[in-house]
């Protein structure tokens, strides 16, 4: 281990060293504003770190090739650190329901996101089930937080499918392994592109594994039946990471796995994509329109926004990686921005249902209009971040000829409109039960206002963000 | 000049939201950043180079490098009156909701908002531009609808705000997929260089790009069968906003098809000429028949305008430079018309608590200046000769006969029952004996006189001089379709 390890891991162990610090902080201080002042300095150190990592010097592989430092593993560092922060400031006013576990709630939030960073930074395969595996014991901890009949259910229910899950693609990794004799993933390509499907059956079984293990991260169709419950259960703070951030992660990885090491057999799974992304886009955009408890249509929002990203998974061009990797960015801000304000509000009204948002428009008139341009940019309307998303990656599959796809995704989008719109029209067009405002702390206003604007910035001038995507897809390639 | 024009409503709307709250500040600011914007755009008119064939006043900056977007506004002989109309309208629209008493703040953000929206998508001349402004203007009405529209039992605003937005963004969907397959087949956005360059091989037959394209246009001019939220949405909108939908909006669909689909796939469009024409005459005819049998006022005119509107699609059936000439000119004088009806209608339900025309009759013993102007309004509608709509009709009946002759005798009946509808309606409102119901109506007061009087100059302007207007707009139909 030398010095340049440490370098290029310092992100990493920053935010891990100050989780440890503030699980013994926990201890010491009784006013546990402290513990989120140390978690965001962590992050806010962390960060400075991964800027480091920007110039060419400072990049390359560390640990024996275990640790891979380029552009998108940056670009992933910097979307993790900055769902962190939001989420870090928006929790201030939930944490309390934690009781004695603040500590351990702000802690497990820096330990997945260094895992997450963890999963975008690698090309190892042992080293992505270990990144995949802490993340997903924080995650199930996290979900469990609450200690309440739901949440406990809700825990149980992703910790076994998660566990089930990860078997599925540790097996199929290992077939990849067995296939190859290397666990490094540019070796495993260097195999790969002399096999074909027909020749080694094992290579498509082990590709299915790494689907299925996979989908079950990403929120896609089949894989999905955790997700409403689970989101419903947990925290609100919560199920906003799960939604943005190991949905991110999960795609990190894939985008690694898929134009990394099975580059060459790009024909054969593309097609699974397809199938993946036309299902997960219908289902979820169908049966959100149902839904009565906004957590649980977020759910089924997410699944069907995993499916516009599978659209650029399937697309296998330069525009698919970087259209999804804007897509993730686009989405984490405006899905944080509609889940902060739901904390508020549904903190104050003690209810996650819909109707329980009557006449929040006259109520709480900055977190109603942030929360309505959320759902505005998860329809794709201008001028959002959302909609320049979709623009891109639907310019993905028509330029990797899935015109198809693409119509039906924006079929759905029209769908989706009905139960994104119900939302606004909810909130403005329905009478208030009371009248006092809905209180929220100055951190979580920061952290809304931050996301709603980044969600507007990237509507209007999405230029600076889409390059930055190019060049972190670029390296996957290189 | 033009983004400072398509701006200010926007300006305007973000300074009510931040700076104001009394609704005189409200109202005031709202008129005043709409007067500017009128006049700024009369100052663009009046300097507008009509010998010159090209587009004017263009602003190009480089929006997004990576795929080739761009922010382009610029005027040209067809959009210039399309801004006209929609700068006055938008003025015009602030002094009819002059005494709002639900929420004016509010009310005019959305209001100027949807302005901005509107001369946005006439003066861009990027595809990307112009979907982005296609859009902007769906929150606004939905808002706008179904917060001060028609509350139940007298209408179903949120139904109606509802089908509009579904309807419109269904329409965007199928936009959308033809601008992408437009974008790969020639890559660029550039309205002005797709118009000439050669589609030598698109990702789509030409002649799909050119349907999913008029799909969204379709349902916004409306075309039948699209057109089934147009009664819903006039009927149960605000005053204001009917006015913007009905005057406006509907002419979004007529000028991206001439400009788009007409400009983009000439040949397409000459192959589609005869369903145009047979979509047009069934406009005209059904529109009418069924605005026949309306007792609601206000509904009476919704249909109204699916009949004239038909007009329109007449002239772009038939591809001539005389009958897409008259085709604009019959948008501009409709939007004019048409603003004046809803208005008048706005009005009479204000002060006599009704739109049904057998609870109506005599009102013009009690309010002479509505009356005079609503017959006006009438006249102007059925294409009295000396006002606008006699022009613009005239010329698509001109340049469409030699092509269609058949079409248009049928097409031209439609005026007859347009003399029915509008002499009868006039007849049951303003003549006859007066109901004692209405014995104690207020006549328009000073502030809702402005509006009346100026459309009805502006029709009587258009009507006896059309070629201030036919000088512009000939000159850019030459280039869209040459």
């Amino acid at each position: 281990m030398t010095g340049r390890d440490l370098l290029l891991a310092a992100p990493e162990i920053t935010l891990v060293v100050v989780g440890f610090l503030v699980i013994l902080l926990d201890l010491a201080v009784r006013r546990k504003g402290w513990l989120v002042g140390l978690s965001v300095i962590g992050v806010a150190v962390a960060a400075v770190f991964s800027g480091l990592l920007l110039a060419p010097e400072n990049q390359g592989t560390a640990f024996a090739g275990s640790l891979v430092v380029d552009n998108f593993a940056v670009a992933f560092k910097f979307l993790f650190l900055g769902i962190a922060l939001l989420l870090l400031l928006a929790s201030v006013d939930y944490v309390a329901r934690f009781g004695a576990h603040q500590g351990e709630y702000y802690a497990l939030i820096l330990f997945s996101t260094a895992s997450m960073m963890l999963m975008a930074s690698t090309r190892e395969l042992i080293a992505i089930y270990i990144a995949l595996e802490t993340t997903g014991i924080c995650l199930y901890v996290l979900v469990a937080m609450l200690r309440d009949a739901r949440s406990s259910e809700a825990a149980l229910k992703y910790l076994v499918l998660g566990a089930i899950s990860s078997a599925v693609l540790l097996y199929g990794l290992a077939m990849m392994y067995g296939l190859s004799g290397r666990t490094d993933l540019a070796a495993i390509a260097q195999v790969l592109s002399r096999a074909t499907m027909l020749a080694e059956p094992a290579l498509l079984v082990g590709l299915v594994f790494v689907i299925a293990g996979l989908g079950f991260k990403l929120a896609t169709v089949p894989f999905q039946m955790w997700v409403p419950d689970v989101y419903e259960g947990a925290a609100t703070p919560v199920t906003a990471y799960l939604s943005v951030a190991s949905k991110a992660a999960g795609f990190a990885l894939l985008l690694r796995l898929f134009y990394e090491a099975f580059a060459s057999s790009s024909a054969d799974w593309a097609g699974l994509f397809v199938v993946i992304s036309l299902a997960s886009m219908t289902l979820g955009n169908v049966v959100a329109i149902v839904q009565t408890n906004i957590k649980r249509m977020l759910a089924y929002s997410s699944i069907a926004q995993a499916g516009y990203l599978a659209v650029g998974l399937a697309s296998v061009n330069e525009l698919g990686p970087s259209g999804v990797v804007f897509f993730l960015v686009s989405y984490a801000l405006t899905n944080l921005a509609a889940f902060i304000a739901i904390i508020a509000i549904t903190n104050r009204v003690g209810s996650d249902e819909i109707n329980a948002f009557a006449g929040m428009g006259r109520r709480a008139p900055l977190l109603a209009a942030v929360l309505a341009f959320a759902m505005l940019s998860l329809t794709g309307v201008p001028p959002t971040g959302g909609f320049i998303a979709k623009i891109f990656i639907f310019r993905a599959g028509i330029d990797a000829g899935l015109l198809w796809l693409v119509v039906a995704a924006v079929i759905n989008s029209v769908i989706s409109a009905y139960y994104y719109l119900r939302v606004v029209k909810v909130m403005y067009l329905r009478e208030a039960e009371g009248t006092d405002p809905v209180p929220a702390s100055p951190a979580l206003r920061l952290a809304l206002l931050a996301a709603g604007l980044g969600t507007l910035y990237l509507g209007v001038l999405p230029e600076a963000v889409r390059g930055a995507a190019q060049a972190a897809a670029r390296s996957l390639f290189g | 000049m033009l983004s400072l024009i398509v701006f200010l409503p926007l300006a305007g709307a973000v300074a009510i939201l931040l700076l104001l709250s009394r609704r005189e500040q409200v109202r005031g600011a709202a008129a005043l950043f709409t007067f500017i914007s009128f006049v700024l755009s009369l100052v663009l008119f009046f300097q507008f180079d009509r010998a010159a064939a090209g587009v004017q006043f263009s602003e190009r900056v480089t929006w997004i490098p990576g795929i080739a977007a761009q922010y382009y506004l610029g005027v040209d002989g067809l959009n210039l009156p399309m801004v006209i109309l929609t700068t006055l309208l938008g003025f015009l629209a602030v002094l009819i909701s002059w005494h709002i008493e639900l929420r004016p703040k509010e009310y005019f953000f959305w209001l100027l908002v949807l302005e901005t929206g509107v001369l946005g998508v006439f003066t861009s001349l990027d595809l990307l531009l112009f979907f982005l402004f296609w859009e902007v203007e769906l929150v606004p009405m939905y808002l706008l609808i179904s917060t001060w529209g028609s509350p139940p039992p007298v209408g179903r605003r949120e139904y109606s705000a509802m089908k509009f937005v579904i309807y419109t963004i269904l329409g965007s969907a199928f936009m959308l997929v033809g601008i992408l397959a437009l974008y790969f087949s020639a890559g660029t956005f550039d309205m002005m260089a797709l118009q000439k360059v050669d589609l030598a091989r698109p990702m789509l037959p030409a002649a799909a790009i050119f349907l999913l394209l008029l799909v969204a246009f379709a349902i916004k001019l409306p075309v039948f069968p699209l057109h089934t939220w147009l009664p819903d949405a006039h009927t149960d909108a605000p005053t204001a906003v009917s006015v913007m939908l009905a005057g406006v909006l509907l002419k979004m669909g007529g000028y991206a098809i001439i400009r788009i689909c007409v400009g983009i796939f000439p040949e397409v469009a000459a192959q589609f000429g005869g369903f145009f024409v047979t979509l047009a005459v069934v406009n005209v005819i059904y529109g009418a028949l069924v605005t026949l049998a309306q007792r609601d006022l206000k509904r009476l005119i919704a249909y109204s305008s699916v009949s004239h509107m038909g007009f329109v699609l007449l002239g772009i059936g038939a591809l001539t430079p005389v009958a897409l000439t008259g085709a604009s000119l019959q948008m501009f004088s409709h939007g004019i018309i048409t603003a004046l009806l809803f208005m008048i209608a706005g009005l009479v339900y204000d002060k006599c608590h009704t739109r049904q025309l057998n609870a109506l009759g005599g009102l013009a013993q009690r309010t002479p200046v509505l009356a005079v102007t609503m017959t006006a309004a009438g006249l102007a509608a059925l294409g009295l000769p000396g006002m606008s709509g006699f022009a613009a009709e005239l010329m698509v009946f001109l340049g469409t006969y030699p092509a269609w002759g058949a079409g248009t005798a049928i097409a031209a009946f439609g005026i007859v029952l347009g003399a029915g509808y509008i002499l009868w309606t006039v007849e049951r409102a303003l003549f006859g004996p007066l109901r004692p119901e209405l014995s104690h109506v207020q006549d328009a007061d000073a502030v809702e006189r402005i509006p009346l009087f100026a459309l009805v100059a502006v029709i009587l302007v258009v009507g006896v001089f059309p070629s201030v207007l036919t000088d512009v707009i000939l000159p850019a139909v030459a280039v869209v379709l040459g």
